[in-house]
């Protein structure tokens, strides 16, 4: 496998310029973040958080940091600030340990037809030990209806958890809005947001927004890999999903991966300093590399909302008569690395649920690419993938018989 | 607010959710995809077929220039168009590459294993992209002897591979009910 690997990367060769644009997937992580973590390795916080002696309590040091600045970030409380290793960590946590602490309490769980794999799946597993799942539809450019969401929560629902950002389509749901009228129908309900895409981007206060549970991801504001948070309100309970060993943390068992939250911090504290510049430039970049691309080639089709209901950072556009798979081998051989919703890779596979949910028509989820920017991007970077983006469609649709009349 | 919208599962099978996983194709897949033999619309062929379908994301067209020599039908010219992935596009070109030149008996027994073969192997979830491809050839093949006297080596029965390349298309069309398909 690895050998396999080897020459298909000697094959693809290293493009003359290139441009990380498939952020949403992975993040890239600035060298001043990968910097602060490297002590926390061997020279200082090596230790186990939970044990004491100097080098465990140097790690609870930075853990408890990066507790009171995720919690100044959000208007929490550090007290609920919860580690785990991944968004998808915390997502699972969410759905999973809330129902297992409610589940005498009610059998419903509502979520939104276009969340993230790691929210649908756990609710949806959850279908064969006798509770319902309701997916609150959304419109076409993936905001939930409000109209109907009152019909979905009831007495017997016990978890709504609809993400604040849509990570392909960069949908700013309504949250506050959403979370009223949850609450309204049913002031016990616990309402959970995966705030992945959205931290960072859009403005989150916890105690406006009435929300119970968060999920965050350092990866997704250019931290490194392997931190996770789930923000805790006081007063709310959740059960432990997995058993383990010592820990400083009672809801997720293993040590805390120190050097990466001590990056993650870093992240945040660089995301977060200049935040409004930072996003207004990653959306002056991204406006631009849209508005080209949607002139410039035909038989396109945008992807999500415009303007300031759409996050600052993600593109999502659907090239028509090209498949996306391809069309990411093509631009990965141009330099220029982006993510597709198309079924590509396993035979009986749907495309993105989340272009099949707004009501796009199979063809137009297999040729979507999602763009993601970061404020490490610059103009010019973008005139350039314009321009391989343009060139690397041309070629593919010349294969494609889809398209020609 | 907008419509409420169909309802849709997930249907999950095999290892991997997506594209994010990326998969290890070979150098002459990817050289292949760079620079695809033989591709474009043939005019007037003397035999053609469409495999697969918008909906799933594959289609191949293969078009066939067959002459008669010495008693033999022979493919002069091989032609395809992909709509699909980089390994779609790989081995309808490398299947257009082997059959040139061949006479048709010869080109009917291809199996997908052989066009996989050639191009050093093609990764699990990539298999059917060589089955499709050998499917519409055969598809092409017989459409040739549509309205001619089939020659001995034909089967009057479908073939594996023309099966395979069937069902696949069936697949779609049984989990998708039919929505995005359209004419092309």
């Amino acid at each position: 496998m690895a050998s396999e690997i080897r020459e298909l990367l000697a094959a693809h060769g290293k493009p003359a310029r290139e441009v990380y644009l498939d952020n949403e997937n992975s993040g890239w992580v600035p060298r001043e973040v990968v910097e602060e973590m490297i002590p926390y390795f061997n020279e200082r916080g090596y230790g186990h958080p939970s044990i004491t002696n100097k080098p465990g309590w140097e790690a609870l040091e930075v853990i408890a940091e990066t507790n009171e600045l995720v919690a100044r970030t959000i208007a929490g409380n550090p007290i609920g600030v919860n580690f785990v290793h991944s968004g998808t960590e915390a997502n699972n946590l969410a759905i999973l340990g809330t129902v297992k602490e409610r589940k005498s309490k009610g059998k419903k769980i509502v979520v939104s037809d276009i969340e993230h794999y790691s929210v649908l799946l756990p609710a949806l597993s959850l279908e064969d030990v006798g509770f319902t799942v309701i997916r609150a539809p959304v419109d076409e450019e993936g905001f939930v209806d409000i109209d109907v969401l009152p019909e979905l929560v009831d007495k017997e629902t016990i978890l709504v958890s609809i993400q604040a950002v849509n990570h392909e389509i960069g949908t700013i749901q309504r949250l506050k809005e959403i979370v009223e009228v949850a609450k309204d129908k049913n002031p016990d309900v616990i309402f959970h947001t995966d705030a992945c895409d959205a931290y960072g981007r859009v403005e989150l206060n916890v105690r406006d927004l009435e929300i119970d549970l968060l999920s965050l991801s350092s990866h997704k504001v250019l931290g490194p890999k392997g931190v996770g948070v789930l923000y805790i309100k006081e007063g709310v309970r959740v059960e432990p999903i997995l058993k383990g060993a010592l820990s400083s943390q009672h809801l997720w068992p293993g040590v805390e991966n120190v050097p990466a939250i001590a990056g993650f911090k870093k992240a945040i504290e660089l995301a977060f300093e200049g935040f409004h510049e930072h996003n207004q430039k990653i959306a002056s970049m991204r406006d631009y590399l849209m508005n080209s691309i949607l002139e410039s080639v035909p038989d396109t089709k945008l992807n999500g909302p415009r303007g300031m209901e759409r996050v600052s950072d993600n593109m999502n556009i659907s090239f028509l008569h090209v498949e996306g798979e391809a069309l990411t081998v093509e631009l990965s051989m141009r330099g220029v690395y982006v993510s597709s919703g198309s079924a590509c890779t396993s035979r009986v596979l749907e495309p993105s649920h989340v272009m099949l949910a707004i009501g796009r028509e199979y063809e137009e989820a297999h040729g979507s690419i999602l763009f993601k920017l970061t404020r490490y991007h610059e103009l010019d970077d973008m005139r350039y993938v314009v321009e391989q983006v343009i060139g690397a469609v041309e070629r593919l649709r010349k294969l494609s018989p889809l398209g020609k009349g | 607010m907008g419509k409420v919208n169909k309802r849709i599962t997930i249907v999950i099978q095999g290892e991997n959710l997506s594209t994010r996983v990326p998969l290890p194709y070979t150098p002459k897949v990817l050289e292949l995809f760079k620079k695809p033999k033989n591709y474009g619309k043939m005019e007037n062929p003397d035999a053609f077929s469409q495999a697969g379908s918008p909906a799933c994301g594959d289609v191949i067209n293969i078009y066939l220039r067959i002459t008669r020599k010495d008693g033999e039908d022979i493919i002069e010219e091989a032609k395809f168009e992909s709509y699909g992935c980089a390994a779609n596009i790989a081995a309808a070109s490398m299947l257009t590459e082997m059959i040139t030149g061949m006479k048709l008996r010869e080109a009917w027994k291809i199996e997908w294993q052989d066009v996989a073969e050639k191009l050093g192997g093609l990764p699990p979830v990539k298999r059917h992209c060589s089955i499709l491809a050998v499917g519409g050839l055969r598809r092409a093949i017989r459409s040739y002897y549509k309205d001619k006297e089939r020659p001995d080596w034909l089967p009057d029965e479908i073939t594996p591979a023309e099966k395979q390349a069937l069902e696949e298309e069936e697949l779609i069309e049984r989990l998708y009910g039919g929505r995005g398909r359209r004419e092309v």
